[in-house]
């Protein structure tokens, strides 16, 4: 702890500062446990990339099930031992994988991946710091997850299958070990690789939040910030205040489980057996679990609504529309999130009235995301656009809001629900709106940063085939599943070929398994791309986009502590895009008005 | 151990406060987020019926008076690091430590009464009740071990002439974080009191 003793003394500080530009480090201390901000967000990056395929993969497998319900898998044989029997999958993997998927999706990829990956690599270089507030929480934040990673991989390869009782492992199933055998070791090791989770994204949160606020660069004022960091901050805020209560659920229900207590378990039987819990309650569990799980899909795409902003400023050439508006909404976004929980529990015998409330305020959350996506469209409007592989992601992103928030709006209402809920319409409506959204909100980031992050480019022609096979395939697998949930189909079955009613759809699930396929392999084109872009892209210039946020001030490969030289002072808003006067189409924040006298408009004058 | 990347104390610092400081004030919400969860889920809990009812172990009133005087000799510790009279300090560090080991025997002796009087934490004859109980006071009580952890830290460092009126931050840190684990057993126990 020689912090407290540096920050007595300043002159210390600064010979420490020197010592450091120059000190060499060891292999260990540059690569793995490395405590610099841009060295943390590519390990972020790579555990993302990683679980992102781990999870595809898994989604692939029970797509072909539901495809091909009829069908043998003896090829999965090599792969899946066990699991396979007679050529069949057996019904509790099928579970399992389901589980697994969801929760890979969501929590390690479009959170730790998400979240990790941009908010540590921009936040400094966007803000003008040398580093994260506290560079050892950061690492530590990422051995965490990584050791969280660790157990969840491993419960893969239980003999009795990883946990089965889906993402948000209601109980009493999920409590029970005797029912099936997805609830037992898989179980204990999904709750200890997501306690773990909630810690190591406590410490990244705890850091970004402390960060933003305390370090930013001369001029820097929360009104100058680039959306991206709004977005991050905002982001962390709702993590720092809804995981503390999943963590919370899950204490609770590692010592239902573990300990004998009944704090979700009330008269159960179970194989024909009464059990001794009395008085505890399953919903009191929903309760917990959404009040993190709401907020939680905000953290998923909240993070893209800050990239997307930006990719979508820089090449439309044209500030951004309403940004106040976009902070508001965001803000909007954020606070409303707290208080929309219920609207995934309107068939749990909810009070009606409590549930009308619910709608209500499900509803409002419409008015703040129409904000955004107007100001998207009108910052796109007669834009000089630039089609680069990142801006297609985030047109993309655009219209897979529209689409998927659309149906929100349909679920949000209590009474269609009670059609709607746990079918295929969920699942459509949070694939697009989330799943599909906030993978091309990452996608454009990745695209539009890799220049920062590796000094080199990825390959545009590459990124557009991935762009359009994916952008195909997201809606050939989706759109279909507003129609079957509609019909009524319900999600979580492994089996729907004893339901005549459902009979028909048996083409059209096979039709959305094989865009599934594609959508899979496309990704390969992006992981080649990005691999070898690394090793042998075309040698990137320092600001290759004309963007005008700080993080291109620094050189194409900006070592520790970010600038060689000072921190640059920030003097204007990022989003000084074609100004009438100016000689070049973008003018970076670190550019005093003094040197802009032919563009400045008539307020800025006094800041000559 | 370099908690505070190199940054710091240079350029810029627009917070105001310093970042390890407001770093903790952070880690203390999510502490506090976690007792809301417990605490309204206990709520909503006890509203739909089947709730055991017992009292509450009266030693509690006792631990509750040992913490709030253990925050009396943190904060005089404090004070008197801002005075440089060290060897106040020490004893009054000492006492706060002592106090913290006397509140976590205390709960203890108030977990064995609640088996006595039957209230368990798990099994048969269990009920959610007596278990919040246990994981509102255990979970406290573990936060409370972090707290003396870290005093005994600081405890280390002014034996080695670390804290003192130009060294003020980790005491600093210290006093805020015991001070908020005072308040919230303070925040616990009139919960419990008010809910029984
Ligand atoms: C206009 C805004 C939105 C509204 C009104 C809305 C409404 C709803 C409702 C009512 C449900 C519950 C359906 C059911 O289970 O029966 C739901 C599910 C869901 N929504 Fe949304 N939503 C909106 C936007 C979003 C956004 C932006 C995301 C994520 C970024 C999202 C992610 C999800 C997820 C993950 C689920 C399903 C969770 C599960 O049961 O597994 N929603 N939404
Ligand atoms: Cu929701």
């Amino acid at each position: 702890m020689s912090s407290t003793d540096i920050s007595i003394n300043k002159d210390v500080h600064h010979a420490h500062e020197e010592h450091d530009h120059h000190h060499d480090q060891n292999f260990f201390e540059k690569y793995i446990f490395s405590q610099d901000h841009k060295v943390i967000a590519k390990q972020f990056l790579f555990g993302g990339i990683f679980w992102g395929f781990v999870g595809g993969f898994l989604s692939v497998i029970f797509r072909l099930q539901l495809g091909w319900p009829e069908a043998t898998f003896a090829f999965l044989e090599p792969i899946f031992g066990g699991w396979i029997v007679n050529g069949k999958l057996d019904p509790e993997f099928y579970l399992a994988l389901v589980t697994m998927h969801g929760t890979i999706m969501v929590f390690f990829v479009l959170t730790a991946g998400l979240s990790g990956t941009f908010s540590n690599f921009l936040i400094p270089l966007q803000i003008g710091a040398r580093d994260m507030a506290s560079g050892f929480m950061n690492m530590l934040s990422f051995w965490i997850f990584f050791l969280a990673s660790i157990i969840m991989f491993w419960s893969l390869f239980l003999s009795t299958g990883p946990a089965g009782g889906g993402w948000t492992v209601y109980p009493p199933l999920s409590a029970l070990p005797q029912a099936i055998s997805g609830s037992g070791m898989g179980m204990t090791m999904w709750l200890v690789s997501m306690a773990l989770f909630i810690v190591s994204q406590l410490l990244g949160g705890v850091n970004y939040i402390t960060t933003v606020i305390n370090l930013r660069t001369k001029g820097m004022s929360m009104t100058k910030l680039p959306l991206t960091i709004w977005a991050f901050f905002l982001t962390a805020i709702l993590g720092l205040l809804s995981f503390p209560v999943l963590f919370s659920a899950a204490l609770l229900l590692i010592f239902d489980r573990s300990f004998g207590t009944s704090f979700y378990l009330s008269d159960i039987y179970i194989a024909g057996e009464a059990l001794a819990n009395t008085g505890g309650s399953a919903i009191l569990f929903q309760h917990l679990f959404w009040f993190l799980g709401h907020p939680e899909v905000y953290i998923v795409i909240l993070p893209t609504f800050g990239i997307v902003s930006e990719v979508i400023a820089t090449n439309s050439r044209k500030p951004i529309f309403g940004y106040r508006a976009m902070i508001g909404s965001m803000l909007g976004i954020s606070l409303l999130s707290f208080v929309v929980w219920a609207h995934h529990m309107f068939v749990t015998g909810m009070n009606p009235f409590l549930g009308s409330v619910f709608m209500f305020l499900t509803l409002i959350i419409a008015v703040p995301s129409a904000v955004k996506v107007f100001n998207w469209l009108a910052t796109l409007w007669r834009g000089n656009i630039r089609f680069t592989a990142a801006m297609m992601f985030a047109i993309a992103f655009v219209s897979l809001f529209i689409s998927g928030g659309l149906t929100g709006i349909i679920l949000g209402n209590s009474a269609l629900d009670i059609q709607l809920h746990d079918t295929y319409f969920v699942i459509a409506h949070f694939h697009l709106v989330m799943g599909a959204a906030a993978f091309f909100g990452m996608f454009c980031g990745i695209y539009h940063w890799f220049p920062k992050m590796f000094g080199r480019m990825m390959d545009e022609k590459l990124g557009f085939v991935h762009f359009w096979l994916t952008f195909l395939s997201a809606y050939l697998v989706f759109m279909p599943m507003h129609y079957i949930g509609i019909a009524g189909f319900p999600r979580r079955y492994y089996s729907w070929t004893g339901f005549d009613a459902f009979n028909t759809f048996t083409d059209l699930n096979s039709f959305i398994s094989i865009a599934a396929i594609l959508g899979f392999t496309a990704q390969l084109i992006f992981l080649f791309n990005f691999i070898y872009s690394i090793f042998k892209g075309r040698r990137a210039t320092a600001n290759p986009w004309h963007s005008n946020t700080l993080e291109w001030t620094t050189p194409v490969n900006p070592g520790h502590g970010n600038w060689p030289g000072e921190i640059p002072t920030v003097y204007r808003w990022p989003y000084d895009y074609s100004k009438p006067g100016a000689p070049e189409d973008y003018i970076p924040q670190n550019v005093p008005f003094s040197q802009t006298q032919s563009s400045n408009l008539p307020y800025e004058r006094d800041l000559e | 151990m370099d908690m505070v990347a190199k940054s710091l104390g240079e350029e810029n610092n627009t917070g105001g406060i310093h970042p390890l400081k407001f770093t903790l004030w952070l880690i203390i919400i999510s502490i506090i987020m976690m007792f809301a969860a417990f605490t309204s889920a206990y709520l909503v809990r006890r509203a739909e019926g089947n709730w055991l009812e017992f009292d509450l172990p009266n030693i509690m009133l006792i631990s509750t008076v040992i913490i709030a005087l253990s925050s009396v000799t943190m904060q005089l510790a404090h004070n008197a690091a801002a005075n440089d009279n060290i060897a106040k300090l020490r004893l009054m560090l000492y006492l706060t430590f002592g106090l913290g080991i006397m509140f976590l025997i205390a709960q203890w002796n108030g977990w064995s009464e609640l088996v006595g009087n039957n209230v368990y934490f798990g099994g048969v004859t269990s009920n959610p009740s007596g278990s919040f109980l246990y994981v509102l006071t255990g979970v406290h009580g573990f936060h409370l071990v972090t707290g003396l952890i870290y005093l005994a830290i600081v405890i280390v460092s002014s034996l080695r002439y670390k804290v003192h009126s130009k060294n003020m931050l980790r005491i600093q840190l210290c006093t805020i974080y015991w001070h908020f684990l005072g308040g919230l057993w303070l925040y616990l126990y009139l919960f419990l009191r008010l809910n029984h």
